[in-house]
């Protein structure tokens, strides 16, 4: 990947947890950067590892029963070395994180600003005075209206817009050059969505300030991201610029989530959506090779061998983990409609339509 | 009015469901009233497919479980079946019951983890007296392999599914007493995306082969779309909208129901960079305390001042859309709903 001024630098991560039941391989060597000033989308759906590996970069799956190899570099530091101490040096300061549920990550006994300008204490010499002026400042900038009111409620006061916006204040208090949201907007309604989205971006631009946005809806990734980084299985399975990701998607799993969005800026099409069948892998024992080979419809005799993340596809910046010839994708993946989607393998049988 | 006449499976009139808010320590004092659904009415024909769409606190999910009298009606009228179903007893309840089954929206909470497949899908049949015994075995293994599960599942637990296949036993469960009415109740909402889409197939299969009507309930607007024949929005407890699900989406009348659409991030880069979406300012009203006259003119962009002071009723625009505004878009002065909402028309 590109040498020298990246922000963030994941090499190689893997976490694995040691359970009961078996080692989980959550994270199963991932790689990815992210630049100053730049919105990385990752996307995937549950348990392929999107989340774990963004808590790792704070540190905060280290528990006695994970195994964490590789290198996260933040700023010409490596994360992964530094003990609690050094961590908490960064964690709220250079990176901050907000998560999905605005109402378990705000404490419900302490009125938010106390929870704020213990944030800014954490982190700077200030005095009440100073820390309370800055975090008015900086609930007005998220736009919550009477923030001075506002700064002395709890957040059970506060509507779910409101609370992650209060969140947001939160993890700017430090002016992070490094934002991570995890699902920010998956527990708000579209109008509320919006607003959120919107507000991110609009801070990005003022603070200059990059962000990983993880989620799992593509409509969000369309709107936000600069480059995307698509996870399965514990792996990233494809990565490139949201053009390269959104018009010439190389993977048949990105080809699936794709293939299976509803539009509602398009006509209503087929009668049936394309759909990927089966189930997401089990971690603990992972299909050998490809990890998305048992649920693809084009499998074949290469892909119990594991692919790398490789540019396949022309594009220097366009990586991804599929053993077909480029020229190939692109004619699969065609759906019925003359869309992107998964299409199913054309079977040389006699039998014209056998689908039940 | 006999209901099969005119192809209605379910009218409903003017159906009123507030829940008191009580304060006091002896006497309980009603001291005011949550709205949750506030005169409603609505038909669902014989085979349809009716979405329901709206933000959290709307209503649209006490508006369900009420439909079932699982809340009872606090007025109005709710015929199913050419039947009335506020003034059945529990008896008449209990029959009309095998008509209409409800899918819920967590997989997780809405199994009894303590009961085996087998007897989540099957209690049904036993409690109707319809199978027992081995035919009843029979029965839910024919149901769960037609939801898409191995019937030599029949003894497992709920947590040894997964969400999706969770989904499908509570699928099972509805379709056991061979209902003519689903009502499904945000079903795809906890689910993964490639999930969903195997979802949304296999309840429109189950549709076409055994002629059920739906009442969809989602927030995804996409999904509802791709589902439904007619489209209701409702917005603090009223409809504001409702119509045939194309007209809704491409000539929509309700300047919420346009900020809805255009909220919605669509997945495709450059379609997204083209539009000019609308963006409601602030959060929904609360429900107790709704704003008078329309309830959406505290957030509407296109409110005056005749918004605050009269109630716009639900009228006709042609086509069977209906809408309750006093600045309809696309009629009193037409909109080019595609740069909002995104997507070229035609």
């Amino acid at each position: 990947m590109s040498a020298g001024g990246n922000l963030l630098e994941v090499e190689d991560l893997r976490v694995h947890f040691d359970t009961d039941d078996g080692v989980v391989r959550a994270v199963d060597g991932l790689s990815y950067s992210v630049d100053p000033g730049q919105t990385l989308g990752i996307v995937g759906e549950s348990g392929s590892g999107k989340s774990v590996a963004n808590m790792t970069i704070l540190g905060l799956t280290r528990a006695e029963n994970a195994e964490i190899t590789g290198r996260i570099r933040f700023d010409g530091e490596d994360l992964l070395e530094l003990d609690d101490e050094g961590l908490q040096r960064v964690r709220g300061n250079d990176i901050a994180m907000i998560f999905q549920d605005p109402l378990t990550s705000l404490h419900p006994f302490y009125k938010v600003g106390k929870q704020m300008t213990e944030a800014v204490q954490a982190h700077q010499d200030s005095s009440d005075a100073e820390a309370r002026k800055r975090c008015i400042e900086l609930l007005q900038l998220v736009g919550i209206p009477d923030a001075e009111r506002r700064f002395g409620e709890y957040p059970h006061e506060f509507s779910g817009g409101m609370r992650q916006r209060a969140m947001i204040a939160m993890a700017l208090t430090n002016d992070p050059k490094l934002l991570i949201a995890d699902e920010p907007t998956t527990a708000l309604d579209v109008t509320i969505q919006a607003q959120i989205l919107r507000l991110i971006e609009r801070l990005q631009s003022e603070l200059g300030m990059a962000v990983i946005m993880i989620t799992h809806d593509l409509g969000v990734i369309a709107e936000v991201a600069d480059d995307v980084l698509v996870m399965y299985g514990g792996r990233a399975v494809e990565a490139g610029s949201l053009d390269e990701i959104f018009y010439d998607p190389q993977h048949p799993y990105t080809w699936g989530l794709l293939g299976s969005l509803t539009r509602t800026d398009r006509p209503r099409s087929a009668d049936r959506l394309s759909q990927i069948a089966g189930q997401p892998p089990s971690l603990i024992a992972p299909p050998q090779g490809c990890h998305f080979r048992p649920r693809c419809p084009h499998e074949f005799h290469k892909c119990p061998q594991t692919p790398g993340l490789e540019a396949r596809s022309g594009s220097r910046t366009h990586l991804d983990r599929c053993w077909l010839a480029a020229e190939q994708k692109r004619e699969l993946r065609v759906g019925p409609e003359g869309e992107i989607g998964l299409a199913e393998r054309q079977e040389p049988v006699a039998t014209p339509t056998a689908e039940s | 009015m006999n209901a099969h006449a005119n192809g209605n499976l379910l009218e409903v009139e003017n159906l009123v469901k507030h829940f008191p808010i009580k304060s006091g320590i002896l006497i309980d004092r009603e001291v005011g009233r949550v709205r949750a659904v506030d005169d409603v009415s609505f038909n669902v024909g014989q085979g349809e497919t009716l979405g329901l769409v709206g933000e959290s606190g709307c209503g649209k999910s006490t508006l369900c479980r009420t439909l079932l009298r699982l809340i009872e009606p606090t007025s109005g009228s709710m015929v199913f079946d050419g039947q009335e179903l506020t003034d059945l007893g529990r008896g008449g309840l209990r029959a009309m019951r095998r008509e209409m089954q409800m899918i819920f929206q967590d997989p997780y909470a809405s199994l009894n983890p303590r009961k085996r497949v087998g007897q989540i899908v099957g209690d049904p049949l036993e409690q109707h007296n319809i199978a027992s015994g081995e035919e009843r075995k029979r029965r839910v293994q024919e149901l769960l392999e037609r939801v898409g599960l191995n019937p030599e599942h029949y003894n497992r637990y709920p947590h040894e599914f997964s969400g999706g296949q969770r989904q499908r036993i509570g699928i099972a469960r509805a379709l056991a007493l061979n209902p003519k009415l689903i009502v499904a109740d945000e079903p795809v909402s906890a689910l993964d995306v490639s999930i969903q889409a195997q979802i949304i197939n296999l309840l429109s299969d189950l549709q076409s082969e055994f002629g059920l009507t739906y009442i969809f309930v989602a927030h995804d607007l996409g999904v509802v779309r791709h589902v439904s024949d007619r489209i209701a929005v409702m917005y603090l407890g009223k409809i504001v909208e409702i119509g045939p699900a194309e007209e809704v989406y491409t000539n929509p009348i309700h300047p919420y129901t346009l900020s809805l659409l255009s909220a919605i991030p669509i997945p495709d880069p450059r379609a997204n960079a083209q539009r000019k979406p609308v963006t409601l300012e602030g959060d929904v009203p609360s429900p107790a305390n709704p704003p008078a006259a329309c309830r959406f003119h505290t957030r509407c962009p296109y409110a005056t001042e005749i918004c605050s002071e009269e109630e716009p009723p639900l009228i006709d625009h042609g086509g069977g859309h209906w809408a309750a505004c006093h600045h309809p878009l696309n009629r009193e002065a037409p909109q080019d709903v595609a740069a909002v909402v995104g997507g070229a028309r035609e």
